[in-house]
């Protein structure tokens, strides 16, 4: 801090025109001494309190002039002046050239030539192979009723002690279109393997925060409609990819009036796994003047109006995937090729996501 | 042959660095002890006339002592290479070891059929796959969480579903089946243009009606706004004629209606567990109230 302050002062010393922060307070602690820079421990302390104890005022003071001048602007009918938007991480990411332009011909070409598009353009209906790792835990087989209630065409099998190349060959002398395998560790339901057929590619999933259907409150029962899909946040090229093989897991049919949504939300490389019912109603919101906004017209009068919302009722499991590796054919981690991996390195910044 | 009754009181009674006392036994450590027990029979250092079996890449090789090289230390042990055929290599035992007590060689017998099974499992397991355990480090598994939290709380799930789910509702995918159209019966006491918002308003007419069950077909995908759906057909002209003759019945519960509905929304939040009985209560309650107003006020006034 007392670092930055430094540079500041200098910037500010020399071209004032240049230091793009704050120019005034640099200018106001320019004639003051740096804390950092008195050797005795009480002076030094009591300095950097009576700075600290400054700022604050400052930033009350700012807080207040700029309520004051919302709420003058509002008396006065005028447009408040423009709220700031507050800095996010998904705000400040960092520019990720991958990420998917609406119009991109290559993209569409690539999602015809790709190995869901036969399951996405309806012309293999889904059917998907659920089985574990060769331990099963204590959660594993509640989590996979759930499962099996939550897709549509699903099939459990026990593992046995068959090689998972061995499960592939099977599943396509079947006529699966996807393989589902439920890693356990230590008990718990750990890792989620999502393997594509006939060579489709493997993704390797983390599975964590797992919360099953009893232990949510006011759980609903899920019927067994088709659900819809909502895959929010799936922005690159490899999170596009991703969605298209989490899309190729159900029914390309969603009925509507089962009114059961699936929801995969991807927020900073977690995808947030949610199964609701949901049902739209009108609520009444009443309305006064001073509120102002959605009642421009009327003055004087409250009226209720009447706005569509949609109301959820959680059913099923909740739980919370991230990638860990993504292999173009069918499970072989020795000889396979990967289309991604995870590595450490790649945690090093905070504002750079992959999918 | 002398030194083999000293050598052996004083390795038990004082210290053997090969001998090792656990619960269940003494055990030898020593690589040339042919049972793997600390016994005066067993020992290799206190029988100069010894033999064992070892193991050296999947190879067995025969070693074997005798007292007439015992001041010679490296070339003390002769070796033999067995047979990869075990009753190959059993008779080479005996020939081998023909003149030597019996019981020394019934051990190393013993051995040999011990370290045959041994190295077919060894064989057979290599074949299959193991799964290999990784670990992962404590720092990594405490980020990996805390960011997660961090990431559920940013993405506001519900809020996210619900618009998502209001948006679609808006570009008419759900259109053959909710009636909650926009833009048609819209609602304000004065009579001003529709906003952005007024999309949202509208009257509570949800009927179930059956019988028109158009299945759309849609790819879910919402970041690319890949939609083909084939709109539904538009059932809000035969919903009018049923909403009319409600009407008129029950205009004048319509106020009441309002009131009680104003109430509504307070013990909806609360009362979430009774989803189910509400989503079969809704619809007649929605029949009754009849916002429908504007043409319908001037009408019975």
């Amino acid at each position: 801090m007392g670092g930055k302050r430094k540079t500041n002062e200098n910037e500010g010393m020399e071209g004032e025109e240049d230091s793009k922060h704050n120019i005034k307070k640099m200018e106001k602690e320019k004639s003051e001494i740096l804390p950092s820079s008195i050797k005795n421990k009480e002076k030094r302390s009591a300095v950097h309190a009576k700075l600290k104890h400054q700022k604050k005022l400052d930033k009350r003071k700012k807080l207040k002039a700029r309520d004051a001048a919302a709420k003058r602007a509002l008396e006065l009918g005028e447009e408040p002046p423009p709220k700031q938007i507050p800095r996010t991480i998904e705000n400040t990411r960092e520019a990720d050239e991958t990420v998917c332009m609406p119009d991109d011909e290559e993209l569409f070409a690539g999602n015809d030539a790709d190995e869901f598009s036969a399951v996405l353009k309806q012309d293999r209906t889904p059917k998907i192979l659920i089985t574990t790792c060769r331990f099963n835990s204590t959660r594993g087989p509640a989590f996979i009723t759930e499962l099996l209630s939550v897709i549509p065409n699903s099939h459990y099998h026990k593992r046995g002690t068959y090689d998972l190349k061995k499960i592939v060959e099977y599943a396509n002398n079947k006529e699966f279109t996807s393989i589902i395998v439920v890693h356990t560790n230590r008990r718990e339901p750990d890792a989620l393997l999502i393997i594509g057929l006939p060579d489709g590619p493997t993704a390797h999933f983390k599975l964590s925060s797992l919360v099953l259907r009893k232990d949510i409150k006011n759980h609903g029962n899920p019927t067994s409609h088709e659900p819809e899909l909502v895959l929010n946040n799936f922005t690159t090229r490899l999170g596009h990819r991703i969605g298209r093989l989490i899309q190729s897991l159900f029914p390309q049919s969603p009925n509507f009036r089962g009114r059961r949504v699936v929801t995969f939300h991807n927020q900073r490389d977690f995808i947030f796994f949610r199964h609701h019912r949901y049902i739209f109603e009108t609520k009444e919101i009443k309305q006064s003047e001073s509120k102002g906004k959605k009642a421009k017209d009327t003055k004087g009068e409250s009226i209720s109006k009447e706005k569509v919302i949609a109301r959820l009722q959680e059913c099923g499991p909740r739980f919370t995937l991230k990638l860990v590796s993504l292999q173009h054919g069918t499970f072989d981690t020795k000889g396979g090729e990967f289309e991604w991996v995870h590595k450490p390195e790649m945690d090093t910044s905070r504002r750079r996501f992959f999918l | 042959m002398q030194h083999d009754e000293v050598i052996w009181q004083v390795i038990r009674h004082k210290h053997c660095s090969f001998m090792s006392k656990i619960t269940t036994g003494i055990f030898c450590r020593n690589p040339y002890n042919v049972t793997g027990i600390c016994n005066r029979s067993s020992c290799p250092l206190a029988n100069s006339r010894y033999a064992t079996i070892r193991d050296h890449d999947g190879v067995f090789y025969l070693y074997m002592k005798t007292i007439e090289r015992a001041h010679k230390p490296n070339d003390l042990w002769e070796r033999v290479k067995l047979p990869r055929n075990y009753e190959k290599a059993l008779e080479l035992i005996d020939k081998h070891l023909m003149y030597w007590p019996k019981l020394l060689v019934h051990k190393i017998k013993q051995r040999l059929t011990k370290m045959t099974q041994m190295r077919i499992r060894m064989r057979k397991l290599a074949l299959k796959t193991r799964e290999k355990i990784m670990t992962t480090p404590r720092k990594e598994k405490k980020r990996e969480a805390r960011r997660e939290e961090k990431a559920e709380k940013a993405a506001v799930l519900d809020k996210a579903i619900e618009k998502e789910l209001l948006a679609r509702l808006e570009n008419g995918i759900y259109d053959g089946i909710y009636n909650l159209p926009f833009n048609k019966f819209l609602q304000t006491l004065d009579t001003d243009d529709l906003q952005a918002e007024d999309e949202n308003e509208e009257e509570s007419e949800v009927e179930y009606v059956e019988g028109n069950f158009e299945l759309e077909e849609e790819d879910d995908i919402e970041d690319l706004g890949m939609k083909d759906y084939h709109i539904g057909n538009d059932e809000e002209v035969d919903d009018d004629d049923d909403d009319d003759d409600d009407d008129d019945d029950e205009v004048n519960a319509v106020e009441e209606q309002r009131v009680r509905r104003k109430s509504k929304p307070a013990h909806e939040k609360s009362e979430k567990d009774e989803f189910g009985k509400k989503l079969k209560k809704r619809p007649r309650i929605h029949v009754e109230v009849e916002h429908e107003g504007g043409e319908r006020q001037k009408v019975t006034f």
